[in-house]
């Protein structure tokens, strides 16, 4: 294959694959903590649509990702108050903040549908960045992929390597000896349920800076699912989540090119091949019971109120 | 709760739910919804007393909006029904609007294959259709979890996506009207297909007497049946129904039948009433809305009827202020999402008081 | 993630003074604490002194643990000051409480099974000086004291007896100038009390205060110096344990003098056998179950069976599969009354005559958020006809949760109420008889006064034997060995889930069954601990 070909495939599975590996980042920690959000999608539309609207209006990306972080951390705010303080479901609040984030987002984006915005620049290093296709793979992209992975990075030295890490997944084990140590359960729960809405912002974001470089209702297109579909996959450890989330990547980018190579198949049925796929990995992974039950954090979506 | 506040409020746990509250959360729920609506529509720069006129007052004046509150309750109803079963049992089937879609897709192979028959039957048999249509698009996240342990809430819906796609496909592809100017869209049923309206001039057909009975039927199901008890017991706790003998797997199994086939059963009604052929434009949200009407209604059917029409008529009303006061269409939605989270934040109450907690009396 | 490390701000500034045996190490005036509904503490008053271990002694409910959560920082009194070396204090949160030199061993232990011995002890550790070159420090106070840990393990592999000691060591980094233990042999083996009990003592010529909590009368006079009487919540006396009877102890305690169960009967041994199983082998389904080995016993009508154990040794799994929750790989496995129901699940189960009383009330034996009328037709419905062509009979539910209700003196306001608005005594009142009402030719029970006070503990005792004589074959699993000995006819002990061969009570010791708790009988050993 000509390598200018393979690059660009290559480019474009780092572009597919980031929105997700952001997203499910976020949610990883947020579930560590022992808290299920699947509002993602909700938070994920939020973010695209708050980060496109400043970027617009102000001609600056950099304020328009930190805005989008902003909004994906305010819709989390939402859930975390209506699950921690007020004690409500957290599946139906999760569907709620989804439900919510689509009709949220088409009422702020009404105004920027069709409006293109420069797409999010890239690393330029002379020299580096013009070798054949390591070049533009690893020194060519923009910022938010770096951060991806920095983010992936840091949040495994953080788990694992830091007190704080360490409180964070005792909080989700079991917050009942978390709190009968003297842990701030809930305190603790927001601040991860916030890096999760960041996080969410941060992949809308990316999908309307830099994927498409523009805001379309429902532009997210599941990604929030996957992205959930993808913790679950990495079985609660960051490392798998790199793999699951260019797995998917390259499946979102091999449907394109199963359409541009005219085999035939209806374009709606290679459509298809993202979510069946996440259906196909979930029964593979979910199939052993033991390995979720020894991963998954205890506490995941259980209710916590300190009595006394 | 916070340390060091000077005054402030705790939550204290109740030793019985309130009985009280469990009726009481959504109706201020719904009061809150609109005081929130009013403030959104002054920030659109709206005068909220008329939008609030237009949107939740207007469409029950007259008879032919009236009966519109019906037709579209009607599948709202029929969907959130399901899902109040299978939530009471913890089944978590988020993928109605899939099973919606596939149920009309199979009553439209039915009216398509017989496009010209002109007996009744046509429309009999679009009946049982969709509802092996939407049933079959619930039995697979039923399978993948008893098979796979595989989560139904992620596997539901990515079939949701899925069945999107099926739809679209259909409509572009071999189920394209050859007439249709190239419109993305089946042929129109034949007369033979559409269900009987019942009350002339509305547009009210059988499918909402259909609503009323499966209403009376899961009513009766739930609060009279062994199957009921079994399924509230599974969803309060599963430890205890497996020691009562209750087979989790026969009720994940039925819990995801009869929801996908009510939701299918929707769709049938929805193509074969108001719409009257296959459009890409189905999906509105139905299976997503039946989720917010199951929790209104208290999970429990006779509630979901009022729920059912309360979120018909934030339809009603979307649509009318979008034509009179020019306001987006995501209104509707945004009031739908915050009206579920008003009534998750009011739930508080039923199992949990407030206390106000004054300095002073301090302990030590 | 700003909230992670929040914990160590809430300590007050406390320099340690010289330890001062003019003075308690702490007292307690007029404590009080109030729960919706009921009195947990009134008007407490307490004197600990260093290097004493002080019983705190009571049934269970009558605020022990309450009390100990108010020292330890976990729950705030409503009424009442706390001295710290003659200093009033406000002990806010645990974390405060560990600052002044308290430390506590839960019975419940808060351990995080996900996580390795070491990180479980670093959570524990406020300071984060502390926390530097913990590994070591594990190996050196685990070595001094005679507690042998491996900093490296993961919770969920370890031992009850192991466990604990990880939180005994977790108190003893800090220094602790005072060491809670809340009924702390309540999972140990007689032989594992004895190791802990010269733990103890040695931590006590130290000079570390230790607040003993626990109801076993023996083992306080064997370890206190001082004994403080708490019954519904007020001391009623503070004596020296190892002077006084254990009956005037146990007087104090329960209140009144309770009539001992009857007992008027001889084990038939010509009567007709009602249960069988047969070497019975089940790896368990749970994550850190234990799995069932060759399991093979029998009860005759009439007879009462005891099965003994320290918690975690295969009694859920062997309840599961004879309750039918689990199912056994063939059906021959299991007979009751000679049919064979090894592959039937519960249901099917009581329709040839068994019943079950499960370990846990809450969420298994009966639903917490249903009404007693609900909660009775959960099991009952099979052999109450509780049901007529799937359609529940109201009346008849009602009328038979009454039935319960009235027979075993069940305190509710009526079969309306929700399960979770009666006490944990009350709800297992309800259980025990709604099975027993069902007339059951098998009942397997566990745990059956598992945290009920004494009057309703005798109650149900009294029904288990009257059911026995009405020709009724019983299984009892529980923990509480002076239980098993009052009830059973024969008794047997699952460790490791090998279950020793029943041995008639009378020709059993004690000391023997301590070792079979301990896995010795011939096999394996179960837990290295």
């Amino acid at each position: 294959m000509d390598s200018a070909i393979l690059v660009s495939i290559l480019l474009s599975i780092v572009s597919a694959s980031t929105p997700l590996l952001l997203a499910a980042t976020g949610e990883l920690v947020t579930e560590r903590s022992g808290l299920l959000n699947l509002g993602v999608e909700g938070m994920m539309l939020v973010g695209s649509v708050v980060g496109f609207a400043v970027t617009y209006s102000t001609g600056s990306a950099l304020l328009g990702v930190v805005a989008a972080a902003l909004g994906g951390a305010a819709m989390a705010l939402v859930f975390s108050f209506l699950t921690l303080t007020l004690l409500a479901n957290q599946v139906a609040t999760g569907l709620a903040l989804t439900i919510f984030g689509i009709g949220l987002a088409a009422m702020m984006g009404a105004g920027f549908v069709g409006h293109p915005v420069p797409k999010l620049p890239g690393l330029h290093i002379p020299g580096l960045s013009e070798l054949p296709v390591v070049g533009p793979l690893l020194f060519g992209q923009d910022a938010l992929v770096y951060f991806s992975f920095l983010a992936l990075f840091g949040t495994t030295w953080f788990l694992f390597h830091t007190h704080g890490g360490l409180v964070l997944r005792a909080v989700g084990d079991s917050h009942d000896a978390a709190h009968a140590i003297g842990y701030p359960v809930i305190r603790i729960r927001y601040a991860a349920a916030l890096f999760g809405g960041a996080m969410s912002g941060l992949a809308g974001a990316y999908l309307s800076l830099s994927y498409t470089p523009m805001w379309a209702e429902d532009m997210t297109a599941g990604r929030g699912w996957i992205a959930l579909a993808l913790v679950v996959f990495a079985t609660w450890r960051p490392g798998r989540l790199l793999l699951g989330a260019y797995l998917f990547g390259g499946i979102t980018i091999l449907q394109f090119h199963v359409q541009t190579l005219g085999i035939g198949v209806p374009a709606q049925l290679v459509s298809m091949l993202p979510y069946l796929a996440t259906i196909v990995v979930l029964c593979i992974i979910s199939t052993d019971r033991g390995r979720i039950r020894l991963n998954a954090p205890a506490c995941l979506g259980r209710p916590f109120h300190a009595a006394g | 709760m916070v340390r060091g506040w000077p005054m402030h409020l705790e939550i204290v746990a109740r030793g019985e739910r309130s009985k009280l509250w469990t009726y009481l959360s959504p109706v201020l729920a719904i009061v809150l919804t609109l005081v929130t609506a009013a403030i959104l529509f002054l920030l659109l720069g709206k005068d909220p007393m008329t939008a609030l006129k237009v949107m939740w007052l207007d469409p029950l004046l007259t008879k032919r909006g009236f009966a519109e509150l019906f037709v579209k309750g009607a599948p709202l109803v029929l969907i959130a029904v399901g899902l109040a079963l299978g939530f009471r049992a913890n089944v978590w089937n988020i993928g109605a609007e899939g099973q919606f879609i596939m149920g009309a897709i199979f009553a439209s192979g039915v009216a398509l294959a017989f496009h010209d028959v002109t007996a009744w039957p046509v429309w009999l048999a679009m009946i049982p259709a969709g509802i092996l249509g939407g049933a079959f698009w619930g039995a697979i996240p039923a399978f993948l979890k008893l098979r796979f342990n595989a989560n139904e809430i992620l596997t539901s819906l990515m079939l949701t996506y899925v069945a999107t796609l099926i739809l679209l496909y259909l409509v572009v592809g071999p189920w394209k009207d050859p007439e249709g100017y190239g419109f993305p869209q089946s042929r129109m049923f034949g007369d033979s297909a559409n269900s009987p309206r019942v009350i002339p001039g509305t547009r009210i057909h059988v499918g909402v007497f259909a609503a009323l009975a499966v209403v009376g039927i899961g009513w009766f199901v739930l609060s009279k049946s062994l199957l009921g008890f079994k399924l509230k017991v599974l969803g309060h706790a599963p430890r205890a129904a497996a020691y009562a003998g209750f087979s989790t797997g026969q009720l994940t199994w039925l819990s995801l039948l009869v929801g996908g086939g009510l939701a299918g059963l929707a769709g049938m009604f929805e193509v074969a009433g108001p719409i009257g052929q296959l459009t890409p434009a189905l999906p509105t949200g139905y299976g997503f809305t039946a989720i917010i009407v199951a929790f209104l209604g208290r999970l429990h059917p006779v509630g979901v009827l009022f729920g059912g029409l309360v979120l018909a008529l934030s339809y009603l009303g979307g649509e009318k202020a979008q034509i009179l006061l020019g306001l987006p269409a995501a209104v509707t939605k945004i009031n739908q999402g915050i009206l579920l989270f008003y009534l998750l934040a009011c739930d508080l109450f039923i199992r949990y008081r407030l206390r106000l907690v004054v300095p002073g009396r301090k302990a030590a | 993630m700003g909230g992670a490390g929040g914990v160590g701000s809430a300590e007050s500034p406390v320099v340690r003074s010289d330890s001062n045996a003019d003075q308690p190490l702490l007292s307690l005036r007029g404590i009080g604490k109030t729960f919706p509904g009921c009195i947990a503490n009134e008007a407490i008053d307490l004197d600990l002194w260093p290097g004493e271990i002080h019983a705190l002694l009571g049934e269970n409910g009558a605020g022990k643990s309450t009390l100990v959560k108010i020292i330890y920082g976990v729950l705030k009194p409503d009424a009442g000051e706390i001295r710290w070396q003659g200093r009033p204090v406000a002990l806010a949160n645990p974390a405060q409480a560990r600052a002044l030199g308290i430390g506590m061993v839960f019975q419940h232990f808060s351990l995080f099974e996900a996580l390795t011995v070491t990180e479980n002890i670093a959570l524990g550790l406020t300071d984060p000086s502390q926390r530097r070159d913990l590994r070591h420090r594990i190996v050196a106070i685990a070595d001094a004291y005679g507690l042998p840990l491996d900093p490296d393990r993961v919770v969920h592999d370890l031992s009850v007896g192991e466990r604990q000691r990880i939180e005994i060591v977790r108190c003893l980094l800090q220094d602790p100038r005072l060491l809670i233990m809340d009924e702390p042999t309540s999972v140990l083996t007689p032989q594992e009390a004895e190791r802990l009990f010269a733990t103890l003592r040695r931590l006590a010529a130290e000079g570390c205060a230790i607040l003993y909590i626990s109801h076993k009368l023996d083992e306080i006079r064997a370890l206190c110096e001082r004994a403080t009487i708490l019954r519904q919540g007020r001391v009623v006396a503070t004596c020296d344990p190892r002077i006084e009877d254990s009956r005037y102890l146990a007087e104090l305690m329960i209140g009144a003098e309770l009539a001992a169960p009857s007992h008027g009967r001889r084990p038939d041994f010509d009567a007709a056998t009602r249960l069988v199983v047969a070497h019975l082998t089940r790896a368990s389904d749970q994550q850190f179950g234990t799995d069932l080995h060759d399991i093979t016993f029998d009860v005759r009508a009439g007879e009462i069976l005891g099965i003994g154990g320290i918690a975690g040794n295969g009694q859920s799994e062997l309840m599961a599969v004879l309750s039918g929750e689990v199912l056994a790989d063939r059906s021959e496995r299991i007979t009751l009354d000679g049919q064979p129901v090894g592959r039937v699940g519960p249901d099917g189960r009581r329709a040839c005559g068994a019943c079950f009383v499960p370990e846990e009330r809450n969420d298994h034996g009966a639903v917490r958020e249903m009404t007693l009328a609900e909660n009775a037709f959960l099991s009952g419905h099979r052999r109450r006809n509780l049901a007529r062509r799937g359609i529940i009979d109201r009346l008849r539910t009602l009328l038979f949760a009454g039935e319960v209700v009235s027979d075993f003196d069940v305190r509710t306001s009526g079969p309306k109420a929700e399960a979770r608005s009666l006490s944990g005594g009350n709800l297992q009142k309800f259980i025990v008889g709604r099975e027993i009402l069902q007339r059951p030719g098998v009942l397997v029970v566990a745990q059956p006064t598992w945290g009920v006070d004494a009057g309703a503990a005798a109650d149900i005792h009294q029904a288990l034997l009257n059911l026995a004589d009405t020709g009724a074959a019983i299984v009892i699993i529980s923990q509480d060995l002076d239980e098993l000995m009052m009830l059973s006819d024969r008794i047997a002990v699952i460790a490791g889930g090998r279950l020793s061969p029943p041995r008639p009570v009378g020709e059993v010791s004690v000391a023997e069954i301590g070792l079979l708790m301990g896995g010795v009988h011939g096999s394996r050993v179960a837990h290295a601990s």
